[in-house]
């Protein structure tokens, strides 16, 4: 799509402001969407608000890039084009929290945080960590940010049981519903999930909650190579403790194997000597998480070309020691990831040469693809972007075109940040 | 590529001669046995669980290789012809009801448990590979696969992923959405790709995610992928008899209100009871006016406070009676009555109707003396089995068909029984699929808009509607002008057209 021009933006403008709560231009600290400029920055208040800017958007052949809270939108490769930034951060009341049937609904721009305050009123959780602070619902979704306790869950797209979207064109859709068990028609929960604004632009979400467990601790091991860990690991993934979480983090202090166990203080008791037998007489135990927490090994203040090479690799359980193996001899490197799953995180310092992580990359998408998974530059300065294809090579890519051309025909939706282009 | 005559005809060609240019390609990859043309072997497949709806396919072929199945859709593609997948049959919403005019793929020869992988947590198996035996061959390894449908010794990977299929235990442990991690994937047009893999997270749409629960409608899987779940340390399961349903309602929700979430909580009404000691002699507490089946896994230590709490949190609710099982043999006589229900009502009732419709469980009560009423003005008798924790209901409907109108007397108990669902902010289906049986309840739960929206994945993946077509929408959508891939001119009309000139 071509850029507009400052004539098209003053229509636009003028069409959007008639429909929309807010309109206006960028502030000009910020550097837009990963260095791409929006002529216009709508923020719509309501559901009503985003479908008509969608409307004038799709007549007057504008882009849009969907924004919750602006704190991942550098993720991915940046758009071809933003005319419009449709910032839904005005999109920010929770629905409604049936606490009897364990679910929650909320609009899209909401934090994730916030979220957690209204389930915590009844006890409960969305079980999904916070992994960049202050990030609402709708961007966590859109890409599929996920963090140590998607080991006994899963991610977003396990726990998401209802969506509302505002299409293309305005026509504003939902799927799925309000309670757990639904399989009425297709998920497009799942789709939606990781496309990176893509398709659409996610406006409500509704989730399963879980209890808040009365105790949790942490079970602690450290490593000394890529065997060790991957001995640690194993032993906790077939265990019968229930581990919430099996982390691994790996930095200029050694390597640590960290196990997550929650639920009733006597249970979490017991199977904390379990597992400490387990893990081997070096293991100890706390009730506070790892210093790391939830968060990825990377300097999330950092901008522009300060900014890490942040990567999301991913394989089966039994390539552990291959991936450690790849990774562990580069300069400066920090990884920190949901070992338990077969997801590290891996930060390589800014002053990388975007040539050596080009290398980097292509080495360790060998190694991971032979172990069924792939790697993902989650985010980099813009010479590393241009250097390497950040989503890598995808299978089923013309199927992804085909549902891409259908959800948005004029290619219009977040342009260009998603795989092969899309 | 085959010289047979039916296949040089000048487009468009007939139905039969269409069906019959797949036959052919069939019976050129396929054993004798794998291609059924045969009209009294073609009714055996007429139907699937839902014995009411009865259609003949035109073609059955029975693959018995990915590359065989593939091939069969992309003749199928070339000459326009419907085709639908089939596992086991089982299915209960005819989501696997042939076409008239099309070709039925069945997978039942597709039953190869690929590799079990301990060390990954995962398992590859076939398309055709019956959901109870991936748990045989995962159990020596300490693990098993937690979805678990009533019908699990018989339904098929294939079916399950097509239906995203429960069972009791989903309320801890998810459904085959949760546990399906890769697949390899025939799409309407006959390409073969991986969907997902052994690695979570798969950069890219989560096509798979669309997949599972498409009922067959965007393609067919050849491989799946899943994750094993470590067997838990400890089991316990209790049958808890209270006087009324009420009272059992009121259990389940104290009991999720603690905090527990149970790997199962079933409940039974009173006529569910006595159909079930008709049929199996599951020996359930006396005079009960319901029970509740629930089962406790985890580490032994949790396991036991649990436990202790709900056994008091059902006293609290005016049990009577409560037995617990711990070992193997006690746990499956308490589970046999539960998952024997549907077949027991055969005992009571000469013909009956299983409905599947879910609600927010704490509309439980409210929706359960609903359905009494409902009985008690139409005089239709309704036994109440349901997946208590999630709200997931199967009232059975009974009837004599027989007796004239008591048909159509119950079809209309059933259909209100979803509208009360509706009305409660459920779902018309919380598992048996919406298929041909519930295609018409469909609007009544989404937005002509949001239906629209559905079916532009269907667009993308089977623009010409080939694949199960007429199934979980009302309506078909138009999809309009296709990019990517156009029909060209097949090599055999090529050939054929050669051989004319």
């Amino acid at each position: 799509m071509a850029a507009s021009t400052t004539t098209d933006l003053d229509g636009a403008r003028e069409a959007l402001t008639s429909v929309c709560g807010r309109v206006g231009e960028l502030e000009e600290a910020s550097d837009g969407v990963d260095g791409v400029r929006p002529g216009l920055v709508a923020g719509p208040n309501d559901v009503d608000q985003v479908a008509a800017v969608m409307r004038v958007c799709s007549e007057r052949g504008l882009s849009v890039v969907p924004r919750g809270r602006g704190t991942k939108l550098t993720w991915g490769t940046p758009p071809a084009s933003a005319d419009v930034l449709l910032d839904l951060s005005a999109l920010d009341r929770v629905l409604d929290h049936q606490a009897g049937d364990l679910i929650l609904a909320t609009q899209a721009g909401v934090r994730l945080a916030d979220v957690q305050s209204v389930a915590a009123e009844g006890g409960q959780r969305l079980t999904l960590d916070e992994t960049v602070p202050g990030g609402s619902v709708g961007g966590m979704l859109a890409t599929n940010a996920s963090g140590p306790r998607r080991q006994a869950v899963g991610t977003a797209r396990d726990l998401l049981i209802g969506i509302t979207v505002v299409r293309h064109d305005g026509v504003v859709a939902k799927a799925g519903g309000r309670v757990v068990k639904n399989v009425a028609g297709y998920d497009l929960g799942k789709l939606l999930v990781g496309s990176f604004g893509t398709l659409g632009v996610i406006v409500d979400a509704t989730f399963r909650l879980h209890p808040v467990p009365a105790a949790t601790r942490w079970v602690s091991a450290a490593f000394d190579g890529p065997a060790r860990a991957h001995e640690l690991v194993q032993a906790a993934v077939h265990s019968q403790v229930v581990p919430a979480a099996v982390e691994l983090e790996q930095d200029e202090q050694g390597g640590r194997v960290h196990v997550l166990l929650e639920g009733r203080p006597d249970g979490v008791a017991g199977r904390t000597e379990a597992l400490r037998a387990l893990l081997g007489p070096d293991a100890t135990d706390a009730e506070e998480p790892p210093a790391g927490g939830a968060a990825y090994p990377w300097d999330l203040a950092a901008t522009g070309d300060e900014r890490d090479t942040a990567l999301k690799t991913t394989f089966a359980l039994s390539g552990l020691p291959d991936v450690l193996g790849a990774l562990g001899d580069l300069d400066g490197l920090r990884l920190r990831g949901s070992a338990g799953v077969g997801v590290l995180y891996a930060a390589l310092p800014h002053r990388t040469a975007p040539a050596d992580v080009a290398a980097t990359v292509e080495r360790l998408r060998g190694v991971c693809g032979r172990h069924g998974g792939s790697v993902v530059v989650v985010d980099a300065p813009a010479a590393v972007k241009d250097a390497v294809d950040p989503w890598g090579p995808v299978p089923a890519l013309a199927l992804m075109r085909r549902v891409k051309e259908q959800f948005d025909p004029d290619h219009r939706l977040s342009p260009g940040r998603f795989v092969g282009g899309i | 590529m085959s010289s047979s005559p039916a296949t040089t005809a000048p487009a468009p060609e007939s139905v039969d001669q269409r069906i019959a240019a797949v036959a052919d390609v069939a019976r050129r990859l396929l054993p004798e046995e794998g291609v059924i043309t045969d009209r009294a072997r073609l009714r055996t497949y007429e139907c699937d669980g839902l014995a009411h709806y009865r259609v003949t396919p035109a073609l059955v072929v029975v693959p018995e290789t990915a590359e065989q199945l593939a091939e069969v859709v992309r003749a199928c593609a070339d000459h326009a012809v419907p085709y639908v997948a089939r596992g086991s049959g089982t299915g209960l919403s005819g989501g696997a009801l042939p076409h008239a005019e099309g070709v039925l793929v069945v997978t039942s020869r597709m039953r190869e448990i690929r590799e079990v992988r301990r060390e990954d947590q995962r398992a590859v198996v076939e398309p055709g590979v019956i959901n109870l035996d991936v748990t045989r061959a995962a159990t020596p390894h300490g693990y098993y696969y937690a979805p678990d449908p009533s019908s699990q010794q018989i339904c098929s990977i294939g079916g399950n992923v097509a239906e995203n299929s429960g069972g009791a235990h989903c309320l801890k442990y998810g459904f085959t959405a949760n546990h399906v991690l890769g697949a390899d994937f025939v799409a309407p047009d006959g390409e073969h790709v991986p969907l997902g893999g052994m690695a979570p997270d798969a950069p890219g749409y989560d096509l798979l995610g669309a997949v599972i629960g498409s009922e067959g409608t965007l393609g067919i899987v050849t491989t799946v992928t899943v994750r094993l779940t470590r067997l838990p340390e400890e089991v316990r399961t209790l049958l808890v008899g209270f006087a009324s349903t009420d009272q059992a309602g009121a259990a389940t929700s104290a009991i999720i209100a603690a905090g527990i979430v149970p790997a199962a909580i079933e409940m039974m009404d009173a006529l569910a009871i006595e159909a079930a000691e008709a049929a199996v002699r599951c020996n359930y507490p006396d005079g009960a006016g319901a029970v509740l089946v629930i089962e406790l896994d985890g580490s032994v230590h949790d396991v036991e406070a649990e436990f202790s709490d709900v056994e008091r949190l059902c006293r609290e609710h005016g049990s009577f009676e409560q037995r617990l099982a711990t070992d193997p043999a006690d746990r499956a006589l308490i589970w046999k009555g539960r998952k024997s229900a549907f077949a027991a009502v055969g005992r009571i009732s000469p013909d009956y109707i299983v409905q599947d419709g879910v609600i927010p469980r704490t509309a439980l009560p409210e929706v359960l003396s609903r359905i009494a009423a409902l009985s008690e003005e139409s005089g239709v008798r309704v036994a109440n089995v349901f997946h208590a924790g999630d709200g997931n209901l199967h009232p059975l409907v009974l009837f004599d068909d027989a007796v004239e109108g008591a048909g159509d007397a119950a079809e209309k108990v059933s259909g209100a029984i979803l509208d009360l669902c509706i009305e409660h902010g459920g779902s018309i289906t919380g598992e048996h699929g919406v298929g041909m049986d519930k295609a018409k309840y469909m609007p009544r739960m989404y937005s002509d808009d949001d239906l629209d929206t559905m079916q532009l994945v269907r667009c993308a993946f089977d623009p010409h509607h080939l694949s199960n077509p007429g199934k979980l929408f009302p309506t078909p959508r138009l999809c309009g002008e296709v990019p990517g891939r156009k029909k060209a001119p097949h090599p055999l009309q090529a050939a054929g057209l050669a051989e004319v000139f």
